[in-house]
Protein backbone atom coordinates (compact mmCIF):
# COMPACT_ATOMS: atom_id res chain seq x y z
CA UNK A 1 0.00 0.00 0.00
CA UNK A 2 1.27 3.61 -0.81
CA UNK A 3 -0.55 5.68 1.98
CA UNK A 4 -0.14 9.78 2.81
CA UNK A 5 -1.66 9.18 6.29
CA UNK A 6 -2.67 13.45 7.50
CA UNK A 7 0.17 14.92 5.64
CA UNK A 8 0.83 18.98 5.14
CA UNK A 9 3.66 20.40 3.41
CA UNK A 10 4.40 24.20 3.06
CA UNK A 11 6.95 26.18 0.98
CA UNK A 12 9.27 28.66 2.15
CA UNK A 13 10.36 31.15 -0.40
CA UNK A 14 12.47 33.75 1.25
CA UNK A 15 11.25 33.07 4.49
CA UNK A 16 7.42 33.42 3.88
CA UNK A 17 5.39 30.27 4.12
CA UNK A 18 3.23 29.26 1.81
CA UNK A 19 0.81 26.11 2.52
CA UNK A 20 0.57 23.93 -0.32
CA UNK A 21 -1.22 20.81 1.57
CA UNK A 22 -2.52 20.34 4.57
CA UNK A 23 -4.17 16.94 5.81
CA UNK A 24 -4.03 14.78 3.26
CA UNK A 25 -4.74 11.08 3.07
CA UNK A 26 -5.09 8.80 0.59
CA UNK A 27 -4.04 5.28 -0.29
CA UNK A 28 -3.61 3.12 -3.40
CA UNK A 29 -3.17 -0.90 -3.42
CA UNK A 30 -1.42 -2.93 -5.74
CA UNK A 31 -3.45 -3.06 -9.06
CA UNK A 32 -5.93 0.32 -8.13
CA UNK A 33 -5.67 3.48 -10.46
CA UNK A 34 -6.48 6.53 -8.07
CA UNK A 35 -7.59 9.60 -9.51
CA UNK A 36 -5.86 12.66 -7.80
CA UNK A 37 -7.69 16.06 -9.67
CA UNK A 38 -7.05 19.52 -9.22
CA UNK A 39 -6.92 22.71 -10.53
CA UNK A 40 -3.20 24.40 -11.40
CA UNK A 41 -1.93 25.22 -7.91
CA UNK A 42 -4.08 22.76 -5.64
CA UNK A 43 -0.95 21.53 -4.44
CA UNK A 44 -1.36 18.28 -6.89
CA UNK A 45 2.28 18.11 -8.18
CA UNK A 46 3.24 18.54 -4.45
CA UNK A 47 1.68 15.70 -3.81
CA UNK A 48 3.60 13.67 -6.49
CA UNK A 49 6.99 15.08 -5.21
CA UNK A 50 5.80 13.46 -1.47
CA UNK A 51 5.08 10.09 -2.93
CA UNK A 52 8.74 9.15 -3.36
CA UNK A 53 10.47 11.18 -0.58
CA UNK A 54 11.94 14.58 -2.99
CA UNK A 55 9.92 16.27 -0.56
CA UNK A 56 9.13 14.83 3.04
CA UNK A 57 6.22 15.49 5.33
CA UNK A 58 5.93 18.68 7.62
CA UNK A 59 3.44 16.55 9.41
CA UNK A 60 2.04 13.38 8.75
CA UNK A 61 4.13 10.64 7.09
CA UNK A 62 4.34 8.98 3.67
CA UNK A 63 4.33 5.43 3.99
CA UNK A 64 5.05 2.81 1.08
CA UNK A 65 4.72 -0.78 2.08
CA UNK A 66 5.30 -0.18 5.84
CA UNK A 67 8.64 2.13 4.82
CA UNK A 68 8.20 5.58 5.74
CA UNK A 69 9.62 8.62 3.48
CA UNK A 70 11.30 9.92 6.13
CA UNK A 71 13.14 6.98 7.23
CA UNK A 72 16.76 7.64 5.74
CA UNK A 73 17.76 4.12 5.96
CA UNK A 74 14.89 3.04 3.51
CA UNK A 75 14.75 5.40 1.19
CA UNK A 76 16.96 4.23 -1.34
CA UNK A 77 14.18 0.85 -1.81
CA UNK A 78 11.39 2.99 -1.43
CA UNK A 79 11.99 4.87 -4.19
CA UNK A 80 12.64 1.62 -5.66
CA UNK A 81 8.83 0.65 -5.18
CA UNK A 82 7.59 3.97 -6.30
CA UNK A 83 8.02 5.53 -10.36
CA UNK A 84 7.51 8.88 -10.75
CA UNK A 85 6.63 10.52 -14.00
CA UNK A 86 6.24 14.12 -14.62
CA UNK A 87 4.13 16.24 -16.95
CA UNK A 88 6.94 17.34 -19.67
CA UNK A 89 8.89 13.66 -20.63
CA UNK A 90 11.86 16.33 -22.46
CA UNK A 91 13.10 16.99 -18.80
CA UNK A 92 13.16 13.21 -18.07
CA UNK A 93 15.16 11.58 -20.98
CA UNK A 94 18.89 11.53 -20.66
CA UNK A 95 20.41 9.14 -23.04
CA UNK A 96 20.80 9.18 -26.64
CA UNK A 97 19.22 5.98 -28.15
CA UNK A 98 15.78 5.01 -26.48
CA UNK A 99 17.09 1.75 -25.29
CA UNK A 100 19.70 3.05 -23.02
CA UNK A 101 17.07 5.50 -21.52
CA UNK A 102 15.35 3.04 -20.24
CA UNK A 103 18.51 1.14 -19.11
CA UNK A 104 19.65 4.24 -17.29
CA UNK A 105 18.01 3.24 -13.87
CA UNK A 106 18.48 -0.39 -13.75
CA UNK A 107 21.92 -0.07 -15.03
CA UNK A 108 22.48 0.79 -11.13
CA UNK A 109 21.09 -2.12 -9.95
CA UNK A 110 23.90 -4.47 -10.64
CA UNK A 111 22.07 -6.54 -12.73
CA UNK A 112 24.45 -8.76 -15.30
CA UNK A 113 23.81 -7.79 -19.15
CA UNK A 114 21.19 -10.40 -20.03
CA UNK A 115 19.37 -9.41 -17.20
CA UNK A 116 19.57 -5.40 -18.07
CA UNK A 117 18.57 -6.99 -21.66
CA UNK A 118 15.84 -8.27 -20.34
CA UNK A 119 14.50 -5.18 -18.25
CA UNK A 120 14.98 -3.20 -20.93
CA UNK A 121 13.03 -5.11 -23.35
CA UNK A 122 9.67 -6.12 -21.24
CA UNK A 123 9.36 -2.07 -20.23
CA UNK A 124 9.34 -1.34 -24.05
CA UNK A 125 7.29 -3.74 -24.18
CA UNK A 126 4.76 -2.59 -21.78
CA UNK A 127 4.70 0.77 -23.29
CA UNK A 128 4.47 -0.56 -27.11
CA UNK A 129 7.36 0.88 -28.28
CA UNK A 130 9.23 -2.04 -29.24
CA UNK A 131 11.29 -1.84 -32.27
CA UNK A 132 12.12 1.72 -31.71
CA UNK A 133 15.14 0.88 -29.62
CA UNK A 134 17.86 2.23 -31.60
CA UNK A 135 15.86 5.38 -32.09
CA UNK A 136 17.22 9.44 -30.69
CA UNK A 137 14.74 9.97 -28.40
CA UNK A 138 14.31 13.00 -29.96
CA UNK A 139 12.80 12.50 -33.25
CA UNK A 140 9.90 10.56 -31.49
CA UNK A 141 6.31 12.31 -30.94
CA UNK A 142 5.29 13.68 -27.79
CA UNK A 143 3.82 10.92 -27.18
CA UNK A 144 6.11 8.11 -27.60
CA UNK A 145 8.59 10.15 -25.52
CA UNK A 146 6.29 10.51 -22.72
CA UNK A 147 5.81 6.62 -23.06
CA UNK A 148 9.49 5.91 -23.14
CA UNK A 149 9.54 7.52 -19.71
CA UNK A 150 7.03 5.69 -18.34
CA UNK A 151 9.15 2.69 -19.57
CA UNK A 152 12.06 4.07 -17.72
CA UNK A 153 9.52 4.13 -14.44
CA UNK A 154 8.99 0.85 -15.35
CA UNK A 155 12.49 -0.85 -15.81
CA UNK A 156 12.70 0.03 -12.19
CA UNK A 157 9.97 -3.11 -11.35
CA UNK A 158 8.28 -0.15 -9.18
CA UNK A 159 5.06 -1.61 -7.47
CA UNK A 160 3.62 2.17 -7.79
CA UNK A 161 3.55 4.58 -10.29
CA UNK A 162 2.74 7.83 -9.89
CA UNK A 163 2.00 10.49 -12.92
CA UNK A 164 1.67 14.12 -12.83
CA UNK A 165 -0.27 14.80 -15.94
CA UNK A 166 1.46 12.76 -17.68
CA UNK A 167 -0.76 13.88 -20.67
CA UNK A 168 -1.18 16.78 -21.21
CA UNK A 169 1.08 18.39 -23.26
CA UNK A 170 0.24 15.52 -26.08
CA UNK A 171 -1.68 15.38 -29.10
CA UNK A 172 -5.48 13.62 -29.01
CA UNK A 173 -3.57 9.80 -30.33
CA UNK A 174 -0.20 10.62 -28.25
CA UNK A 175 -2.64 11.34 -25.29
CA UNK A 176 -4.79 8.24 -26.35
CA UNK A 177 -1.39 5.61 -26.26
CA UNK A 178 -0.46 6.91 -22.49
CA UNK A 179 -3.98 6.51 -21.16
CA UNK A 180 -4.22 2.76 -23.00
CA UNK A 181 -0.63 2.22 -21.70
CA UNK A 182 -1.60 3.31 -17.93
CA UNK A 183 -4.86 1.06 -18.31
CA UNK A 184 -2.40 -1.79 -19.19
CA UNK A 185 -0.03 -1.09 -16.09
CA UNK A 186 -2.64 -1.69 -13.88
CA UNK A 187 -3.94 -4.55 -15.18
CA UNK A 188 -0.61 -5.99 -14.62
CA UNK A 189 -1.27 -5.57 -10.30
CA UNK A 190 0.91 -1.92 -10.40
CA UNK A 191 -0.72 0.35 -7.96
CA UNK A 192 -1.21 3.91 -9.84
CA UNK A 193 -1.51 7.42 -8.63
CA UNK A 194 -2.80 9.50 -12.18
CA UNK A 195 -2.92 12.66 -11.56
CA UNK A 196 -4.50 15.41 -13.83
CA UNK A 197 -7.26 18.12 -13.95
CA UNK A 198 -9.06 15.97 -16.80
CA UNK A 199 -11.88 14.25 -15.14
CA UNK A 200 -12.59 12.87 -18.37
CA UNK A 201 -9.18 10.58 -17.86
CA UNK A 202 -10.15 9.23 -14.64
CA UNK A 203 -13.35 8.10 -15.27
CA UNK A 204 -11.97 4.79 -14.80
CA UNK A 205 -10.59 4.92 -11.77
CA UNK A 206 -11.31 3.01 -8.27
CA UNK A 207 -11.36 6.37 -6.55
CA UNK A 208 -10.57 9.94 -7.18
CA UNK A 209 -9.67 11.88 -4.72
CA UNK A 210 -10.21 16.23 -5.72
CA UNK A 211 -7.82 18.63 -4.55
CA UNK A 212 -8.79 22.32 -3.94
CA UNK A 213 -6.56 24.82 -2.35
CA UNK A 214 -4.22 21.91 -0.54
CA UNK A 215 -6.92 20.29 1.12
CA UNK A 216 -9.16 17.47 0.21
CA UNK A 217 -12.50 18.45 -0.93
CA UNK A 218 -13.62 15.19 -2.31
CA UNK A 219 -12.92 11.44 -2.11
CA UNK A 220 -15.43 8.52 -4.05
CA UNK A 221 -16.03 7.15 -7.18
CA UNK A 222 -15.79 8.96 -10.12
CA UNK A 223 -19.79 8.87 -10.87
CA UNK A 224 -20.35 10.66 -7.71
CA UNK A 225 -18.50 13.50 -8.91
CA UNK A 226 -20.21 13.90 -12.46
CA UNK A 227 -23.55 15.34 -10.65
CA UNK A 228 -22.03 17.96 -8.68
CA UNK A 229 -20.85 20.27 -10.58
CA UNK A 230 -20.64 23.18 -8.20
CA UNK A 231 -18.12 21.21 -6.55
CA UNK A 232 -15.88 20.81 -9.47
CA UNK A 233 -16.71 24.72 -10.36
CA UNK A 234 -15.21 25.34 -7.18
CA UNK A 235 -11.93 23.02 -7.32
CA UNK A 236 -11.49 24.86 -10.95
CA UNK A 237 -12.79 21.87 -12.84
CA UNK A 238 -14.89 21.18 -15.65
CA UNK A 239 -17.25 18.18 -16.32
CA UNK A 240 -16.38 16.57 -19.29
CA UNK A 241 -18.51 17.40 -22.47
CA UNK A 242 -20.10 14.09 -22.85
CA UNK A 243 -20.35 13.40 -19.40
CA UNK A 244 -22.83 17.12 -19.10
CA UNK A 245 -24.58 15.81 -21.96
CA UNK A 246 -24.93 12.39 -20.26
CA UNK A 247 -26.29 14.12 -16.95
CA UNK A 248 -28.86 16.02 -19.45
CA UNK A 249 -30.02 13.00 -21.28
CA UNK A 250 -30.87 11.51 -17.62
CA UNK A 251 -32.14 15.11 -16.19
CA UNK A 252 -34.69 14.52 -19.31
CA UNK A 253 -35.93 11.29 -18.27
CA UNK A 254 -33.54 9.12 -20.54
CA UNK A 255 -32.23 5.79 -19.38
CA UNK A 256 -28.87 5.61 -19.45
CA UNK A 257 -25.79 5.65 -17.31
CA UNK A 258 -24.21 8.17 -15.52
CA UNK A 259 -20.21 8.58 -16.45
CA UNK A 260 -20.17 7.63 -19.77
CA UNK A 261 -17.68 9.61 -21.30
CA UNK A 262 -17.00 8.28 -25.07
CA UNK A 263 -19.07 9.41 -27.92
CA UNK A 264 -19.22 6.21 -29.45
CA UNK A 265 -20.27 4.21 -25.96
CA UNK A 266 -22.95 6.58 -25.32
CA UNK A 267 -24.53 6.05 -28.54
CA UNK A 268 -23.93 2.11 -28.02
CA UNK A 269 -25.95 2.86 -24.51
CA UNK A 270 -28.67 4.55 -25.96
CA UNK A 271 -29.61 2.46 -28.59
CA UNK A 272 -27.54 -0.76 -28.76
CA UNK B 1 -3.54 46.44 -44.60
CA UNK B 2 -3.32 43.19 -42.23
CA UNK B 3 -1.04 40.33 -42.37
CA UNK B 4 -1.05 38.98 -45.93
CA UNK B 5 1.10 35.33 -46.51
CA UNK B 6 0.38 34.22 -49.80
CA UNK B 7 1.56 31.00 -51.88
CA UNK B 8 3.86 30.11 -48.42
CA UNK B 9 6.31 27.44 -48.94
CA UNK B 10 8.78 26.42 -46.52
CA UNK B 11 12.01 23.54 -46.43
CA UNK B 12 13.75 23.00 -43.61
CA UNK B 13 17.39 22.22 -44.23
CA UNK B 14 17.18 23.08 -47.84
CA UNK B 15 19.84 21.87 -50.17
CA UNK B 16 20.86 19.19 -47.58
CA UNK B 17 20.53 15.68 -47.22
CA UNK B 18 17.90 16.30 -44.56
CA UNK B 19 15.70 18.20 -46.15
CA UNK B 20 12.12 18.13 -45.63
CA UNK B 21 9.51 20.38 -47.15
CA UNK B 22 6.99 21.64 -44.37
CA UNK B 23 4.64 23.92 -46.05
CA UNK B 24 3.16 24.00 -49.66
CA UNK B 25 1.19 27.17 -51.12
CA UNK B 26 -0.29 28.33 -47.79
CA UNK B 27 -2.19 31.55 -48.33
CA UNK B 28 -3.65 33.07 -45.22
CA UNK B 29 -4.72 36.68 -43.98
CA UNK B 30 -5.08 38.44 -40.64
CA UNK B 31 -6.95 41.57 -40.16
CA UNK B 32 -7.66 43.24 -37.14
CA UNK B 33 -10.41 41.36 -35.07
CA UNK B 34 -10.00 38.18 -36.87
CA UNK B 35 -9.47 35.33 -34.89
CA UNK B 36 -8.07 32.74 -37.10
CA UNK B 37 -8.02 28.88 -36.32
CA UNK B 38 -5.31 26.66 -37.42
CA UNK B 39 -5.99 23.07 -36.68
CA UNK B 40 -3.64 20.41 -38.05
CA UNK B 41 -2.57 17.06 -36.55
CA UNK B 42 1.27 16.68 -35.40
CA UNK B 43 3.35 17.23 -38.18
CA UNK B 44 0.84 18.81 -40.47
CA UNK B 45 2.85 22.35 -40.78
CA UNK B 46 0.87 24.37 -38.32
CA UNK B 47 4.16 25.87 -36.07
CA UNK B 48 5.97 25.96 -39.21
CA UNK B 49 3.62 28.54 -40.38
CA UNK B 50 3.09 29.99 -36.96
CA UNK B 51 6.75 30.55 -36.88
CA UNK B 52 6.94 32.25 -40.94
CA UNK B 53 3.63 34.36 -39.84
CA UNK B 54 6.26 35.77 -36.63
CA UNK B 55 8.53 36.56 -38.87
CA UNK B 56 11.13 33.71 -37.04
CA UNK B 57 11.92 31.73 -40.27
CA UNK B 58 11.90 33.26 -43.74
CA UNK B 59 9.22 31.65 -46.15
CA UNK B 60 11.15 29.46 -48.82
CA UNK B 61 8.44 30.78 -51.26
CA UNK B 62 5.81 33.01 -51.57
CA UNK B 63 5.30 36.32 -50.19
CA UNK B 64 4.80 37.96 -46.62
CA UNK B 65 3.82 40.95 -45.71
CA UNK B 66 2.57 43.27 -42.69
CA UNK B 67 0.47 46.18 -42.85
CA UNK B 68 2.51 46.91 -46.37
CA UNK B 69 5.94 45.83 -44.99
CA UNK B 70 7.71 42.46 -46.38
CA UNK B 71 7.68 40.51 -43.44
CA UNK B 72 11.57 39.98 -42.16
CA UNK B 73 12.46 39.27 -38.67
CA UNK B 74 13.19 43.56 -38.65
CA UNK B 75 9.86 43.85 -39.17
CA UNK B 76 8.14 41.73 -37.39
CA UNK B 77 9.90 43.09 -33.80
CA UNK B 78 7.11 44.24 -32.00
CA UNK B 79 4.62 44.16 -34.51
CA UNK B 80 4.00 39.94 -34.19
CA UNK B 81 3.67 38.75 -30.43
CA UNK B 82 4.06 34.76 -30.52
CA UNK B 83 3.42 33.07 -27.93
CA UNK B 84 5.16 29.69 -28.40
CA UNK B 85 3.41 26.36 -26.50
CA UNK B 86 4.83 25.38 -23.22
CA UNK B 87 5.74 29.39 -23.10
CA UNK B 88 5.78 29.07 -19.70
CA UNK B 89 8.91 26.98 -19.53
CA UNK B 90 10.58 30.12 -20.67
CA UNK B 91 10.02 32.44 -18.10
CA UNK B 92 13.72 33.37 -17.02
CA UNK B 93 13.93 37.09 -14.59
CA UNK B 94 13.92 37.02 -10.78
CA UNK B 95 10.76 38.84 -10.47
CA UNK B 96 7.13 37.98 -12.88
CA UNK B 97 7.25 41.83 -13.08
CA UNK B 98 10.80 41.63 -14.56
CA UNK B 99 9.96 38.92 -16.74
CA UNK B 100 6.70 40.31 -18.53
CA UNK B 101 9.04 43.85 -18.55
CA UNK B 102 11.34 42.26 -20.74
CA UNK B 103 10.02 42.14 -24.27
CA UNK B 104 9.60 46.06 -24.41
CA UNK B 105 13.16 46.67 -22.78
CA UNK B 106 14.66 44.07 -25.36
CA UNK B 107 12.79 46.92 -28.33
CA UNK B 108 14.32 49.96 -26.07
CA UNK B 109 11.39 50.98 -24.33
CA UNK B 110 12.50 53.13 -21.62
CA UNK B 111 12.78 51.04 -18.20
CA UNK B 112 9.55 53.25 -16.26
CA UNK B 113 7.76 52.60 -19.75
CA UNK B 114 8.55 49.31 -20.24
CA UNK B 115 7.28 48.75 -16.41
CA UNK B 116 4.26 50.67 -16.80
CA UNK B 117 3.39 48.29 -19.89
CA UNK B 118 3.74 45.28 -17.89
CA UNK B 119 1.73 45.97 -15.47
CA UNK B 120 -1.07 46.60 -17.88
CA UNK B 121 -0.02 43.47 -19.34
CA UNK B 122 -0.35 41.50 -16.29
CA UNK B 123 -3.71 43.26 -15.51
CA UNK B 124 -4.96 42.18 -19.11
CA UNK B 125 -3.74 38.61 -18.01
CA UNK B 126 -5.22 38.52 -14.69
CA UNK B 127 -2.51 38.90 -12.69
CA UNK B 128 -2.74 41.94 -10.48
CA UNK B 129 0.85 43.53 -10.31
CA UNK B 130 0.91 44.56 -6.94
CA UNK B 131 0.02 40.77 -5.28
CA UNK B 132 2.46 39.07 -8.74
CA UNK B 133 4.71 41.82 -9.71
CA UNK B 134 7.40 41.04 -6.82
CA UNK B 135 6.70 37.00 -6.95
CA UNK B 136 9.12 34.72 -8.37
CA UNK B 137 7.85 32.98 -11.84
CA UNK B 138 9.10 30.22 -10.66
CA UNK B 139 6.41 30.29 -7.53
CA UNK B 140 3.66 30.58 -9.62
CA UNK B 141 1.17 27.67 -10.51
CA UNK B 142 1.10 26.14 -13.90
CA UNK B 143 -1.84 28.56 -15.20
CA UNK B 144 -0.60 31.52 -13.58
CA UNK B 145 2.97 31.17 -14.83
CA UNK B 146 1.45 30.61 -18.39
CA UNK B 147 -0.24 34.17 -17.95
CA UNK B 148 2.51 35.59 -16.48
CA UNK B 149 4.14 33.90 -20.40
CA UNK B 150 1.10 35.75 -22.79
CA UNK B 151 1.39 39.01 -20.61
CA UNK B 152 5.74 39.00 -21.62
CA UNK B 153 4.04 39.40 -25.18
CA UNK B 154 1.26 41.91 -24.83
CA UNK B 155 3.54 44.18 -23.34
CA UNK B 156 5.34 44.03 -26.23
CA UNK B 157 1.81 45.65 -27.76
CA UNK B 158 1.88 43.42 -30.64
CA UNK B 159 -0.70 44.01 -33.22
CA UNK B 160 -0.84 40.25 -34.01
CA UNK B 161 -1.05 37.57 -31.71
CA UNK B 162 0.48 34.27 -32.83
CA UNK B 163 -0.87 31.30 -30.01
CA UNK B 164 0.71 28.05 -30.23
CA UNK B 165 -1.92 25.59 -28.24
CA UNK B 166 -2.23 28.60 -26.08
CA UNK B 167 -4.59 26.16 -23.43
CA UNK B 168 -2.39 23.04 -23.65
CA UNK B 169 -1.70 21.75 -20.23
CA UNK B 170 -4.42 24.35 -18.25
CA UNK B 171 -7.64 23.37 -16.18
CA UNK B 172 -10.69 24.87 -16.67
CA UNK B 173 -9.97 28.08 -15.04
CA UNK B 174 -6.63 28.50 -17.09
CA UNK B 175 -8.50 27.89 -20.27
CA UNK B 176 -11.12 30.20 -19.88
CA UNK B 177 -8.55 32.99 -18.80
CA UNK B 178 -6.90 32.39 -21.74
CA UNK B 179 -10.41 32.78 -24.08
CA UNK B 180 -10.62 36.02 -22.14
CA UNK B 181 -7.74 37.07 -23.18
CA UNK B 182 -7.86 35.93 -26.75
CA UNK B 183 -11.65 38.23 -26.59
CA UNK B 184 -9.83 41.34 -25.56
CA UNK B 185 -7.00 41.31 -27.93
CA UNK B 186 -9.49 40.66 -30.77
CA UNK B 187 -10.78 44.24 -29.87
CA UNK B 188 -6.83 45.59 -30.93
CA UNK B 189 -4.77 43.12 -32.80
CA UNK B 190 -5.20 40.41 -34.99
CA UNK B 191 -4.76 36.67 -33.17
CA UNK B 192 -3.86 33.62 -34.92
CA UNK B 193 -4.16 30.75 -33.25
CA UNK B 194 -3.02 26.94 -33.97
CA UNK B 195 -4.32 24.39 -32.22
CA UNK B 196 -4.77 20.02 -32.94
CA UNK B 197 -8.36 20.84 -31.15
CA UNK B 198 -10.99 22.19 -32.58
CA UNK B 199 -12.73 22.08 -29.17
CA UNK B 200 -11.65 25.54 -27.60
CA UNK B 201 -12.09 28.66 -30.36
CA UNK B 202 -14.49 26.55 -32.87
CA UNK B 203 -17.39 28.89 -32.13
CA UNK B 204 -15.56 32.06 -31.64
CA UNK B 205 -13.44 31.77 -34.68
CA UNK B 206 -13.92 33.90 -37.75
CA UNK B 207 -11.99 31.62 -40.12
CA UNK B 208 -10.90 28.23 -39.67
CA UNK B 209 -8.09 26.40 -41.76
CA UNK B 210 -7.51 23.31 -41.77
CA UNK B 211 -3.55 22.05 -42.31
CA UNK B 212 -2.84 18.76 -44.52
CA UNK B 213 0.77 17.61 -45.18
CA UNK B 214 1.98 21.44 -44.97
CA UNK B 215 -1.25 22.50 -47.35
CA UNK B 216 -4.44 24.11 -46.15
CA UNK B 217 -6.83 21.47 -46.65
CA UNK B 218 -10.19 22.97 -45.53
CA UNK B 219 -11.04 26.57 -45.12
CA UNK B 220 -14.18 28.00 -44.03
CA UNK B 221 -15.92 29.50 -41.02
CA UNK B 222 -15.95 27.61 -37.57
CA UNK B 223 -20.13 27.50 -38.37
CA UNK B 224 -19.08 25.46 -41.46
CA UNK B 225 -17.11 22.65 -39.08
CA UNK B 226 -20.37 22.90 -36.56
CA UNK B 227 -22.57 21.92 -38.79
CA UNK B 228 -20.36 19.57 -40.17
CA UNK B 229 -17.66 18.08 -38.52
CA UNK B 230 -16.65 15.62 -41.01
CA UNK B 231 -14.67 19.06 -42.75
CA UNK B 232 -12.32 18.20 -40.29
CA UNK B 233 -11.25 14.68 -41.06
CA UNK B 234 -9.09 15.63 -43.95
CA UNK B 235 -6.90 17.06 -41.50
CA UNK B 236 -6.77 13.91 -39.37
CA UNK B 237 -8.56 15.81 -36.78
CA UNK B 238 -11.12 14.50 -34.28
CA UNK B 239 -14.20 16.67 -33.95
CA UNK B 240 -15.00 17.75 -30.42
CA UNK B 241 -16.69 14.81 -28.80
CA UNK B 242 -20.09 16.40 -28.18
CA UNK B 243 -20.49 17.27 -32.12
CA UNK B 244 -19.46 13.20 -32.51
CA UNK B 245 -22.46 12.30 -30.57
CA UNK B 246 -24.13 13.85 -32.91
CA UNK B 247 -22.40 12.42 -36.03
CA UNK B 248 -23.01 9.29 -34.69
CA UNK B 249 -26.50 9.46 -34.02
CA UNK B 250 -27.11 11.26 -37.41
CA UNK B 251 -25.28 8.19 -39.31
CA UNK B 252 -27.70 5.30 -37.17
CA UNK B 253 -30.50 7.02 -38.82
CA UNK B 254 -31.76 9.51 -35.91
CA UNK B 255 -32.55 13.29 -37.11
CA UNK B 256 -30.66 15.59 -34.83
CA UNK B 257 -31.27 18.64 -36.85
CA UNK B 258 -28.22 21.29 -36.67
CA UNK B 259 -25.73 20.09 -34.61
CA UNK B 260 -24.47 22.05 -31.02
CA UNK B 261 -21.46 22.34 -29.28
CA UNK B 262 -23.57 22.69 -26.52
CA UNK B 263 -24.00 19.68 -24.37
CA UNK B 264 -27.33 20.51 -22.73
CA UNK B 265 -29.03 21.70 -26.21
CA UNK B 266 -27.09 18.11 -27.57
CA UNK B 267 -29.03 16.26 -25.26
CA UNK B 268 -32.13 17.76 -26.03
CA UNK B 269 -31.92 17.04 -29.66
CA UNK B 270 -30.69 13.56 -29.01
CA UNK B 271 -33.75 12.94 -26.15
CA UNK B 272 -35.98 14.36 -29.36
CA UNK B 273 -34.73 12.09 -31.97
CA UNK B 274 -35.06 9.15 -29.17
CA UNK B 275 -38.19 9.56 -28.78
CA UNK B 276 -37.86 10.08 -24.94
CA UNK B 277 -39.27 13.76 -24.87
Amino acid sequence: MLRFNDVSFSYRPSGREVRALRGVSLCVAPGELIGVLGSNGSGKSTLVRLANGILLPEEGSVEVDGLCTSDEMGIHSLRQSVGVVFQHPDDQIVATTVEDDVAFGPENLGLDRAQLRARVDESLAAVGLVGLERREPHLLSGGQKQRLVIAGAVAMKPAYLVLDEPTSMLDPQGRADVLAVIAQLRASGRGIVHVTHDLAEVVHADRVVVLRGGEVAFTGAPQELFVRPELLESCGLEVPPVVALVERLRALGVPVASGISDPTMLIEALWD
Amino acid sequence: MGLILQGIGYTYSAGTAFSQRALEGVTLTVERGDLVLVLGATGSGKSTLLRVAAGLLAASDGTASVDGEVLTRASARGVMGLVFQDAESQLFAETVADDVAFGPRNLGVATSDALAAAREAMKLVGLDPVTYGGRSPFSLSGGEARRAAVAGVLAMRPRYLLLDEPTAGLDAHGRRAVRGIVETMRESAGVVIVSHTAEEFLDRASRVLVLAGGSVAFEGSGADVVSDPSLLDVGDLRPPDVLRVQQLARTRGYDVGEFSLDPHHAAEKLARAGGWL
